[in-house]
């Protein structure tokens, strides 16, 4: 186990260092840093003396090394067009996100997780063949048009729902603020997180429909029947368990997929969070932005993948049986 | 698709067409409604996209022809509708449906060659790294690993980024179709490349490629000429359900106000200008080219779904 655990963090690493490599690379080339943070008027000598003392002179590994070094301890420079630490933006916003990704992870479990139990045990009735005809429209709609349709429906037509913003927020501690506690700012949760959660939704019905479907047939049910278990302890006790595998390695990493479309969520209902800040950082070029938020997310990303890597290690025998 | 013993004893005494018509392939087609149905739609919006200027009612980009006074008009069932304007206008007077049409053709051109360009490269690296090996295949198969990691869609947000960061302010008009296509194809090159390279490593150590190393051909020609089509199958299966990955991609760049420019409107251009009128109630500037584009990506996935199952023979 620990040796499973040690060879994933090292190739979580791996991975890390080729993604600094990568907005390092996009900080330094992409545009001159100093032409971003100095004004037209600028002398040559001034624009010499910022050069040198944001250490722009020294050799690339050097700077690679200092790179790290201050991405390591979240310091990602300036914003060149908010002009303010590239570290404060995204804290003052990693709270919306992170909130409305949880809460469309939820929901698609939620809903996801019956509705495709219900598909695959009755494959015949007319629910479940409204439930596979709606998904397969879910999956080829494209998010920000899932977005438009429910703010045309619910926002423009019948006036229920805000179409933006995260409503009335409430500080927690120094820096966090949730829209979990108002009225407003659950009311302005719910459309984001469904044009976010929908995709998922659909995939883990999907999924849970076809791994029920094998488990059903396997010996070890047709035994449980035979011992004269109830119809439901048969399928919530011994099946369920069994499909919930494949199914926690897909919502883990479907939860990077959902922080990524987050961009695409909060563009349409403009939502205060770092897809936000990102989609402006790329429309204005501004590197800065744009790397730390390559590094955060694919921090978060590897972070996920190395815990999924490990549940699935203790959740199914099969495997420490192998590594034995 | 090919059958078994008899035919290919004598393939010439049966006309090409007949054995076409009695393939597996054909057969599996006409057994399922859906996807003659997804079929003829798909062929719809080609032919809708390729004969656009001649069947669109106006052509939106003659700016003469735009009234200002033609602005905003509602479809032709509504109140205020003109019949003129069957889908109604946008914010600038132009005609929706014709829009819808140009679009369409914009977004099917973008998506085409975003998919050949990423399959080339796909196809180009794949077989380097399945026939060299080693650390060749190493380095490359790492770096695919990586992007792997990450969605298209934020691959293709960065590089958008920083290629119009390396090249300053370049005229978005020419440029932003080239810049699409170059984002799209580094987002989606993995999966041709991973897919080439196995079958690059099934193929190379046959005796047919081991006979043309024998007698001296250079490695570059082995891999065209002889290895190449022969990994081919599965790269138009890929290339097929990509096609409408890459069509929902760059609508949503474009809607993100990276992709195409307001002047060539793609579907996706025209439901952002749209989206802005949403909340003053013209929603059909937004809701009929989405839908144009839902449906057409939903043809297009129907499609792909099918040929992978008919192509994969674990699935008979």
């Amino acid at each position: 186990m620990l040796g499973f655990a040690l060879r994933r963090l090292v190739q979580a690493l791996i991975v890390m260092l080729a993604v600094a490599l990568i907005a390092f690379s996009m900080f330094r080339f992409v545009g001159d840093p100093v032409n971003q943070m100095v004004g037209l008027e600028t002398s040559i000598e001034s624009r010499e003396a910022l050069r040198e003392s944001l250490g722009l002179n020294d050799p690339l590994p050097v700077q690679f090394a200092r790179f790290i070094g201050n991405a390591v301890q979240f310091d990602f420079g300036t914003s060149y067009q908010f002009r303010q630490p590239v570290a404060d933006l995204f804290a003052k916003r990693i709270p919306a996100t992170l909130e409305l990704s949880f809460t469309s992870a939820l929901f698609a479990l939620i809903a996801g997780i019956p509705m495709g139990i219900y598909a695959g045990l009755n494959r015949e009735s007319w629910l479940s063949k409204l439930f596979l005809s709606v998904s397969l429209i879910g999956i080829s709609l494209p998010t920000f048009f899932i977005g438009i349709l429910l703010i045309f429906l619910f926002s423009v037509t019948l006036q229920w729902l805000p179409s933006f913003g995260r409503g009335d927020v409430v500080e927690i501690g120094s820096w966090w603020t949730t829209g979990f506690l108002t009225v407003s700012g659950l009311k302005a949760l719910i459309l984001p997180s469904i044009t976010l959660g929908l995709y998922q939704m659909t995939l883990i019905m999907r999924l849970i429909r076809a791994e029920m479907l094998e488990v059903i047939r396997t010996d070890y049910i047709k035994f449980a029947r035979a011992r004269g278990l109830s119809n439901r302890v048969i399928y919530l006790r011994h099946a369920l368990k069994n499909t919930l595998i494949p199914v926690i390695t897909i919502t883990g990493l479907q939860l990077g997929s959902i922080i990524a479309f987050a961009t695409i969520t909060e563009t349409v209902f403009q939502w205060p969070g770092m897809g936000l800040l990102f989609l402006q950082a790329v429309q204005n070029v501004d590197i800065p932005v744009m790397a730390a938020y390559l590094i955060l997310t694919a921090f978060l990303f590897v972070s996920i993948n190395f815990i999924v890597d490990i549940l699935y290690f203790l959740i199914d025998p099969r495997l420490r049986v192998k590594q034995a | 698709m090919r059958r078994s013993g008899q035919d290919q004893t004598n393939p010439a005494a049966r006309p090409v067409l007949n054995r076409i018509l009695d393939s597996d392939l054909t057969h599996s087609f006409l057994r399922s409604k859906v996807t003659v149905a997804a079929a003829t739609g798909t062929l719809l919006f080609f032919l809708a996209a390729l004969l656009a200027p001649l069947i669109a009612p106006h052509d939106p980009f003659d700016l003469a022809g735009l009234s200002i006074m033609d602005a905003r008009i509602p479809p032709v069932w509504m109140e205020y509708g003109e019949p003129r304007f069957l889908l109604g206008t946008d914010d600038q007077g132009r005609d929706l449906l014709s829009g819808i049409l140009y679009g369409l053709r914009i977004s099917l051109i973008v998506g085409a060659c975003s998919v050949f360009a990423a399959a080339a490269i796909g196809i180009f690296l794949g077989l380097i790294a399945g026939y060299a090996g080693g650390k060749t295949d190493a380095l490359i198969m790492r770096i695919a690993d990586v992007q792997l990691t990450f969605p298209a869609i934020l691959i293709a947000l960065l590089v958008d980024g920083a290629v119009r960061g390396i090249f300053g302010n370049l005229d978005r008009e020419v440029f932003s179709f080239w810049i699409l296509i170059f984002s799209l194809a580094l987002s989606f090159w993995v999966q041709y490349a991973r897919t080439v390279r196995s079958s690059t490593l099934v193929e190379k150590n046959k005796e047919y490629v081991q006979a043309a190393r024998v007698t001296g051909i250079p490695s570059i020609i082995i891999m065209v000429r002889h290895i190449l089509p022969n990994v081919l199958g599965p790269v138009l299966v890929i290339a097929t359900i990509n096609l409408a990955l890459a069509i929902v991609t760059e609508a949503t760049l474009s809607f993100l106000g990276v992709g195409m420019p307001s002047t060539q409107p793609s579907l996706g251009t025209l439901i952002s200008i749209g989206n802005d009128f949403l909340y003053s109630g013209e929603w059909w500037i937004a809701i009929f080219p989405g839908i144009a584009l839902a449906l057409l990506v939903l043809n297009v996935n129907l499609l792909g779904d099918w040929l992978r199952d008919a192509l994969n023979p674990k699935l008979r």
